[in-house]
């Protein structure tokens, strides 16, 4: 599909051109524009700020003074700390359970494969509701803890199908020859399925870490310490709700201006998601709409 | 690849087939192998998928059964932990039900969820689909590559995050009033205007979403057959022609599905986004029945109140999701859950 305009294509016309040109670069621009405008004004100096009136389009060098400030201790690099964490132990629980499921449920046969499966299934058309959830969560012992963050929605359905209709598309003559040199499931899985199916791992992968990172409604729910909340809620409170967080070791007259740390902490809230979704973006079709398809 | 299901979002492809038709209907072999074989050969399977269902068995479907602190009035003072409350707490039958109906704030809330559902069906749900017959027309992959990176990186942003960028740039002290201010006119008040309120939680959510959107379109799209659009131009077909007659038949099972899907979700509409930006409105615009389960209820306690609203629109998404599954049947689409 990509490469040359077919022979039986009509030529474009030129109002045509101009029309799909200004098209895709607003489409761009929506996006890059907010990106764009909130890193510079991260990196300005106050009299550059003042000057523009809040959001500076056009850098006049370079001031880190805010990420230093954010970055010295108080309650941004706590947040930032308490979310990696999350992020790292969530997805990693998250992508381990969902990868063992998706291995066990994808051998239609075996034994409780349609319950097991129906009951994983039925999961898409009854949902519990916010208030039996929280009195749940509440009730095992989770209020306050970080794990009331994880494991309520440690089980994306959606990507174990996706992850499972992935398994299901492997060669089935690889497998077997496994299993008759008499390697055990957890064998197969561990030295023949997953290095096969990096590309939909590493989606999945993602779309859990996402998840993670973004938590914001269950931590207003479950998280009542001020040094357990995860970025979202520090972003909020100082963007949404507009409290000026505090600071370690810098009295407020020497502070950096209140807008290029709020910028500051926008950017280091969005950073992780620029910086690692581009390299999983390529495996997006590859991974979960074959995926999907084949489940 | 299997061409049965065109392109689907995985649950919706999973649940399109009768569950795991693992045997030819007819000679199905049920106990050949006995039970005891069958479970020595398989025991690694069951054990892998233990602790997943073990998850979803106390995060999922414990509290789908504790939906019954909807016939109570629940006091979580009556014991030292929820379960002892439960066991200590009164049944009143239907009571929260009626307290529920005759509250005029939860049809408020109820018309307020099925406005922005409708206008959200009309400005948001065919723009991916433009946009994705758009893209798919630019014939330059490194090109298309780029506008893809960059219009699907917003569905990654927390919905903390998209507010903060609108505010940012259209609020009061944002991008947009600033430069206004500077040309001597006037901002328009955005980000608080409860009559517009509507539009902006669009805006905000075409920002956010509508380029992820794209991406089963266009995976749909590179699936029609070339040849169908090159016998289309031989007959003689303009390239609207070949839009109407090629194009949007290809596309028309994924519409139908994500329909569909959208259609059972009709009384959610992005809880996230409401809370966050409901105080800035004012409850009048801004209360949906998400919002409406949440201030009813954990704020203040009313257990078994919140878990009624909660249970009302669970039950009523379940209607509507078989009710349009059972259209797209009688349209003769194949919909979301085959018959068995």
């Amino acid at each position: 599909m990509s490469g040359a305009r077919p022979v039986w294509e009509e030529k474009p016309t030129a109002v045509g051109l101009a029309g799909k040109g200004a098209a895709l670069t607003a489409m761009a621009l929506v996006v890059l524009i907010p990106l764009w405008s909130v890193l510079v004004t991260s990196l300005s100096s106050r009299q550059t700020i003042n000057a523009a009136g809040g959001m500076v389009m056009v850098p006049k060098g370079i001031d880190a003074s805010a990420y230093v400030t954010i970055f010295s201790g108080g309650i941004v690099t706590r947040a930032l700390w308490v979310s990696t964490m999350v992020t790292v132990a969530g997805t990693v629980v998250s992508l381990t359970l969902t990868v063992l499921a998706a291995y066990g449920l994808s051998r239609p046969g075996s034994v409780g494969h349609r319950t097991l499966l129906f009951f994983f299934l039925l999961t898409f058309l009854i949902y519990p509701g916010l208030v039996p959830s929280y009195l749940v969560v509440t009730g095992v012992g989770l209020k306050d803890s970080l794990w009331a963050l994880i494991l309520p929605s440690a089980i994306s359905v959606f990507n174990l199908v996706v992850v499972r209709g992935f398994f299901q598309g492997l060669p089935h003559e690889l497998l077997d020859s496994a299993r008759i040199d008499g390697a055990g499931e957890f064998r197969i899985l561990w030295r023949i399925v997953l290095p096969l199916s990096r590309p939909v791992i590493a989606v999945v992968g993602l779309f859990y870490a996402v998840g993670y990172w973004n938590v914001w409604f269950n931590a207003l729910l479950y998280i009542d310490s001020n040094d357990k909340f995860p970025i979202q809620r520090i972003l909020q409170s100082m963007i949404l709700q507009g409290q000026s967080p505090s600071f370690s070791g810098q009295s407020v007259g020497s502070l950096p201006p209140t807008q290029a740390i709020k910028m500051a902490v926008v950017m280091v809230t969005v950073a992780p998601i620029v910086l690692v979704y581009p390299f999983i973006q390529r495996h997006f079709v590859k991974g979960v709409i074959v995926g999907a398809i084949k489940g | 690849m299997s061409t049965e299901v065109p392109v689907a979002a995985g649950p919706s492809a999973e649940l399109a087939r009768p569950p795991a038709p693992e045997q030819p209907p007819g000679k199905r072999r049920r106990p050949r192998v006995p039970l005891r074989a069958r479970l020595r050969r398989d025991w690694p399977l069951l054990l892998m998928t233990a602790p997943a269902a073990l998850l979803l068995l106390v995060f999922h479907y414990l509290p789908t059964l504790g939906n019954v602190v909807a016939f109570q009035d629940y006091n979580p003072y009556a014991g030292d932990g929820p379960l002892s409350a439960f066991l200590a707490s009164e049944w009143i039958g239907f009571g929260n039900f009626e307290t529920l109906f005759g509250d005029p704030a939860f049809w408020d809330a109820l018309w307020n969820t099925l406005s922005i559902t409708a206008f959200q069906l009309i400005f948001f749900f065919p723009l991916p689909i433009a946009l994705a017959i758009l893209l798919n027309s630019v014939i330059s992959g490194k090109l298309r590559g780029f506008i893809q990176t960059v219009v699907y990186l917003p569905h990654f942003f927390s919905w903390v995050l998209v507010v903060t960028f609108f505010v940012q740039m259209l609020g009061g002290a944002g991008l947009l009033a600033q430069e206004l201010r500077q040309a001597g006119i006037e901002p328009p008040n955005i980000m608080t205007n409860p009559d517009t309120f509507i539009v902006l939680v669009t805006a905000e959510a075409v920002w956010k979403d509508a380029g992820w959107g794209m991406i089963v379109f266009l995976a749909a799209l590179a699936m029609i057959d070339p040849n169908l659009y090159e016998q289309a131009a031989v007959d003689g077909a303009g390239r609207w022609r070949r839009l109407w007659h090629v194009t949007l038949p290809g596309l028309r099972p994924v519409i139908v599905l994500l329909l569909i899907l959208r259609l059972g979700d009709a009384l959610s509409v992005g809880f996230e986004q409401f809370l966050l930006q409901r105080d800035a409105v004012g409850r009048d615009a801004a209360e949906v029945l998400d919002t409406y389960v949440y201030y009813q209820s954990i704020t203040t306690g009313n257990f078994g109140f919140g878990a009624a609203a909660g249970l009302f629109k669970a039950a009523v998404g379940l209607v509507l999701i078989l009710a349009a599954n059972r259209v797209a049947h009688l349209i003769g689409e194949r919909g979301l859950i085959s018959r068995q």
